[in-house]
């Protein structure tokens, strides 16, 4: 392939290489974002159409436009409301433990003991439970009849007596948020490990040279360097969090009284029993606004206080 | 073998230009020594003779033919990575004869040639292990080996020595010249150390922000520098360099001290004498007078850093050993004939 | 850290009471899951919140395979799982490759697409996606889980193979293609065998969540023969008087790819996570 007769030239160089600079790279992405571009880009697109019409499934044929009729009942429709409410409490309450206990796995999975190997396989599986598993053993786990868990929190004080907390409306949430705490901790373990074991080992001797405490080094060491990490994951986990609907679908089904009943459960109910694709949409959109809203709002103030 | 041309070549990252109007010609067998400090340019320009990035503008040639836009497959180069770059998945035979596994090449035709190359190198009782399994010699070993067995038009070295020690750099300097010999191949070689520049080059090209800075032999580039910055790179301990003003029939140092420069026109605005080139005497009648500050006994030279009354520290090496200390007075002759004279831009004033 | 608990005995102490309140709250749903799918039908309420039943049987996880829709499940799960995963996998190594050794134009766009679809609820393109596969007459087909999972994954996946191309040194391809090869070969040659690790590990990953998904599945296949897992055993549970012992034994067998799968790779996570991250 050599070439020496061309009049010298840097358009010639330019040509050739900054096309196969562009070409090169775009051939390795073009299946993935295809695939994206079909399958996920252009059903957005149509989704956010269809929350301004009336889509009926079991009425084919009479989907009709009506603009902002949707978005209208939206803003009057109660359950609306108390799903949105329903979905803060079951975001941050999940979020709070899951980060928690994520990060304690962490510092712990950081030090050194016997057969931690082992240890560390074993406390990831609630990772790999599928999540319909998840939500019926610890539907289990509630229930009095079956299982030791309302017995234990009678014992202690923290129910008057064994009852499934499953059918209360005060205390629903509180089931499907259990099982989320025992399916998250692994996500966060894992994220945050690797960030502490990215985390350079002579920072660690040069502050116990110099006389620091645990806690010191924790605070001024380990929790500057894991902020970055931190602050992705949590972003990234509220937004899962937040759009998680399987466990609260299988545990409670949104009730009792839609006492559990999210934004995400909302929506598939309402596109999978009542069929109303107009309105599924429509509810879609809003929590996408949401969600939206509070990334934007988390990068800003990341930018703001995390330095790194 | 092969002779390389670069001819006005230019190289920018977007709006930042790194390399400007280089030309050089490199001829059939000879040895070149890219040397300059750190973001010179040096490795950029090697990679642009190998085709690992390309030439913003300008015309690289090798035997004539335009190479610019040949992918570093066709060009027939070999390169030598600073980490070695070895397979690590492959053992020390097939990294070298992977080339030639690559193009197809016959099975027996391969090994015969790698264990050719491994024979040269002392290898051959290690072509069966991993690269993690050998030391840093021996790494470097196996990817000159890598090269050797592809039989190129030229070689090419990226800082093949930073990643070893003191010692094991020596041995390996003295391995690459005796390639070279062996082979009669033309080599590229960079490296931010002005030894081995010094020691391997049949011709270096001194570069500073991407501009060269001068192209001669090592003698040449220590005898006659061509500005102030070659002149400081080349040459250990540091040439030192004193601000001087004009005098009719040569220059003033700040201590009143008059020195001729005979035929030396232009304006000298500073006046350069290598260490080497500075006499220790007693320090009655001298010109220049001082104090030794730092004493370096090193047993085949002496270092004496001295404090000059009213000039400042000046660097002196004598040979053999003095026996100086710390404190003791002494006076300064300079040898006739080996001062440099470098006008306000740094360029050098020669007769 | 490790040493300053050498030195407090204390803090020893809290430390390995932290492991075991760990593991504890890590293995107990699963073994009372293991414990009610080995209960005898008749026990299983009167013995409900015994620790162990009185009598135990293997009666239940017979009763599921043989008698039921059990393995036709298994077997739509499976195939759905580790042809998305494959997939998946060669899709996102090409592009995370792509991320991790080029600059190109355009760069910063597409992350912020595939970041885009991270964000948004799944839920949100559940009903025009039910409308395109209907429309296409590809419900009730597994390929239409297949190429929605597949879309789904390729994201996050992109960012794992990304991670772990990172770790691998841009000399090992530039030596490479010196040596003769285009940048495809090198690819091939040199990169992926060191990427065996990350390549498994995102398989592993991607099969897990593939196996586990349950609102598309639920959506898009009404037919019991093709019914993945998740979908199946929720329609036990609604259709039939519930045979609890079944469901957990159902339970437990379902549990054992994903969580083999996911045991062997999670070390292989940290690891690429932590490389990745280390190059910033």
């Amino acid at each position: 392939m050599t070439q020496g007769t061309q009049a010298p030239g840097a358009t010639r160089a330019h040509q050739r290489f900054v096309w196969s600079r562009l070409i090169e790279p775009y051939l390795y992405l073009t299946p993935a974002l295809v695939l994206i571009a079909l399958v996920m880009l252009i059903p957005l697109v149509v989704g956010v159409s269809y929350s301004f019409q009336s889509i009926m499934l079991l009425k084919p044929g009479e989907a009709e436009w009506v603009a902002l009729d949707n978005y209208l009942a939206l803003w009057s429709d109660k359950k609306f409301w108390i799903s949105l409410e329903n979905t803060l409490v079951w975001t941050f309450g999940s979020l709070f433990f899951q980060f928690t206990l994520g990060l304690g796995l962490a510092l712990l999975l950081n030090t050194r003991f016997p057969m931690k190997r082992l240890f560390q396989a074993i406390v990831f599986l609630p990772w790999a439970v599928p999540t319909f598993l998840t939500a019926l053993t610890w539907a289990w786990l509630f229930n009095p009849v079956i299982g030791p868990l309302p017995h234990w929190l009678a014992a202690i004080g923290i129910l008057p007596e064994p009852f499934n907390i499953l059918g209360d409306p005060d205390l629903a949430i509180w089931g499907p948020i259990a099982a989320n705490i025992w399916f998250g901790v692994p996500f966060f373990a894992i994220t945050l490990l690797a960030a502490l074991q990215s985390i350079p080992s002579e920072l660690y001797e040069a502050a116990e040279i110099d006389g620091a405490t645990a806690w010191q080094t924790f605070t001024k060491i380990t929790l500057p360097f894991l902020a970055p990490m931190i602050a992705i994951t949590v972003m990234l986990r509220t937004i899962w969090i937040a759009n998680f609907a399987d466990l609260i679908f299988i545990m409670t089904g949104g009730g009792p009284a839609n006492s559990t009943q999210i934004l995400s459960t909302y929506i598939f109910t309402t596109a999978f029993k009542k069929l109303d694709f107009g309105y599924a949409s429509t509810l879609a959109v809003a929590l996408l606004f949401l969600l939206f809203v509070y990334a934007v709002v988390l990068l800003a103030l990341r930018r703001r206080f995390v330095r790194l | 073998m092969a002779r390389l041309d670069l001819l006005g070549i230019e190289k920018r990252f977007g709006s930042i230009e790194v390399l400007r109007d280089v030309n050089l010609s490199i001829a059939d067998g000879e040895f070149i020594v890219l040397v300059g400090p750190s973001g010179c340019g040096k490795s950029t320009l090697l990679r642009m003779i190998a085709g690992l990035e390309d030439i913003s503008a300008g015309d690289f040639l090798i035997d004539g033919e335009r190479m610019n836009e040949v992918a570093p497959r066709h060009r027939d180069i070999a390169m030598v990575f600073q980490s070695y770059a070895l397979y690590p998945h492959m053992d020390v035979a097939r990294n070298m004869g992977f080339s030639m596994e690559i193009r197809g090449a016959e099975a027996s035709v391969r090994s015969s040639r790698v264990a050719a190359a491994a024979r040269t190198l002392g290898l051959d009782r290690l072509t069966q292990r991993l690269p993690r399994a050998l030391s840093g010699g021996q790494r470097q070993r196996v990817a000159m080996g890598r090269a050797i067995v592809r039989e190129p038009r030229a070689f090419l070295f990226d800082e093949p020595l930073s990643n070893l020690d003191a010692a094991l750099r020596v041995e390996m300097r003295l391995e690459i010249a005796r390639l070279h010999r062996r082979l009669n191949a033309t080599m590229v070689y960079v490296t931010h150390d002005q030894v081995e520049a010094l020691t391997l080059a049949d011709r270096i090209v001194v570069l500073n922000g991407g501009i060269v800075q001068q192209i001669g032999t090592p003698l040449e580039l220590y005898q006659t520098p061509a500005n102030r910055f070659v002149a400081q790179f080349i040459g250990s301990p540091t040439m030192n360099i004193l601000g001087v003003s004009r005098t009719e029939r040569g220059v003033r140092l700040a201590n009143g001290t008059e020195i001729a420069l005979p035929g030396i026109d232009g304006p000298v605005a500073e006046l350069g004498i290598r260490p080497e080139h500075l006499d220790i005497t007693d320090p009655s009648g001298a010109a220049l007078t001082g104090t030794a500050d730092v004493v370096e006994h090193l047993g085949s030279d002496t270092n004496v850093y001295v404090l000059v009354d009213g000039l400042g520290p000046l660097m002196v090496r004598q040979h053999g050993h003095i026996g100086l200390r710390a404190g003791d007075r002494l006076g300064l002759t300079i040898q006739p004939g080996q001062t440099h004279a470098f006008a306000t831009d740094g360029r050098a004033l020669r007769t | 850290m490790a040493v300053a608990a050498r030195r407090n005995p204390l803090l020893t102490l809290g430390k390995y009471a932290a492991i075991l309140f760990y593991l504890g709250f890590a293995l107990f749903p699963l073994y009372w899951l293991l414990k009610i799918a080995i209960t005898p039908d008749k026990l299983i309420f009167t013995e409900g919140t015994a620790f162990w039943p009185s009598t135990t049987t293997l009666g239940n996880f017979t009763k599921v395979i043989w008698q039921t829709d059990f393995l036709r499940f298994f077997w739509n799960s499976l195939i759905v799982s580790l042809v998305s995963a494959a997939i998946t996998t060669v899709i996102a190594a090409a592009s995370g490759y792509a991320f991790s050794r080029f600059r190109f134009r355009g760069q910063k766009l597409v992350i912020a697409l595939m970041l885009l679809t991270q964000m948004f609820p799944l839920l949100m393109i559940i009903a025009p996606i039910y409308k395109i596969v209907a429309t296409l007459g590809l419900l009730n087909s597994l390929s239409s889980l297949i190429l929605v999972y597949t879309a789904f994954n390729i994201p996050f996946a992109t960012f794992l193979m990304q991670s772990f191309f990172d770790g691998i040194p841009k000399d090992l391809e530039d030596a490479a293609m010196m040596d003769g090869c285009t940048r495809f070969q090198a690819l091939r040659k040199v990169i992926l065998p060191l990427t065996l690790p990350g390549l498994g590990a995102t398989l592993g990953f991607i099969f897990t969540a593939a196996w586990s998904e349950v609102l598309f599945a639920l959506m898009l296949i009404r037919s019991e023969d093709s019914m993945t897992f998740p979908v199946g055993m929720l329609t036990f549970v609604s259709k039939f008087s519930v045979d609890w012992g079944q469901m957990m034994a159902a339970g437990v067998l379902a549990l054992i790819p994903s969580c083999l799968f996911f045991i062997f790779i999670q070390r292989y996570l940290v690891q690429g996570l932590t490389s990745g991250a280390v190059k910033g």
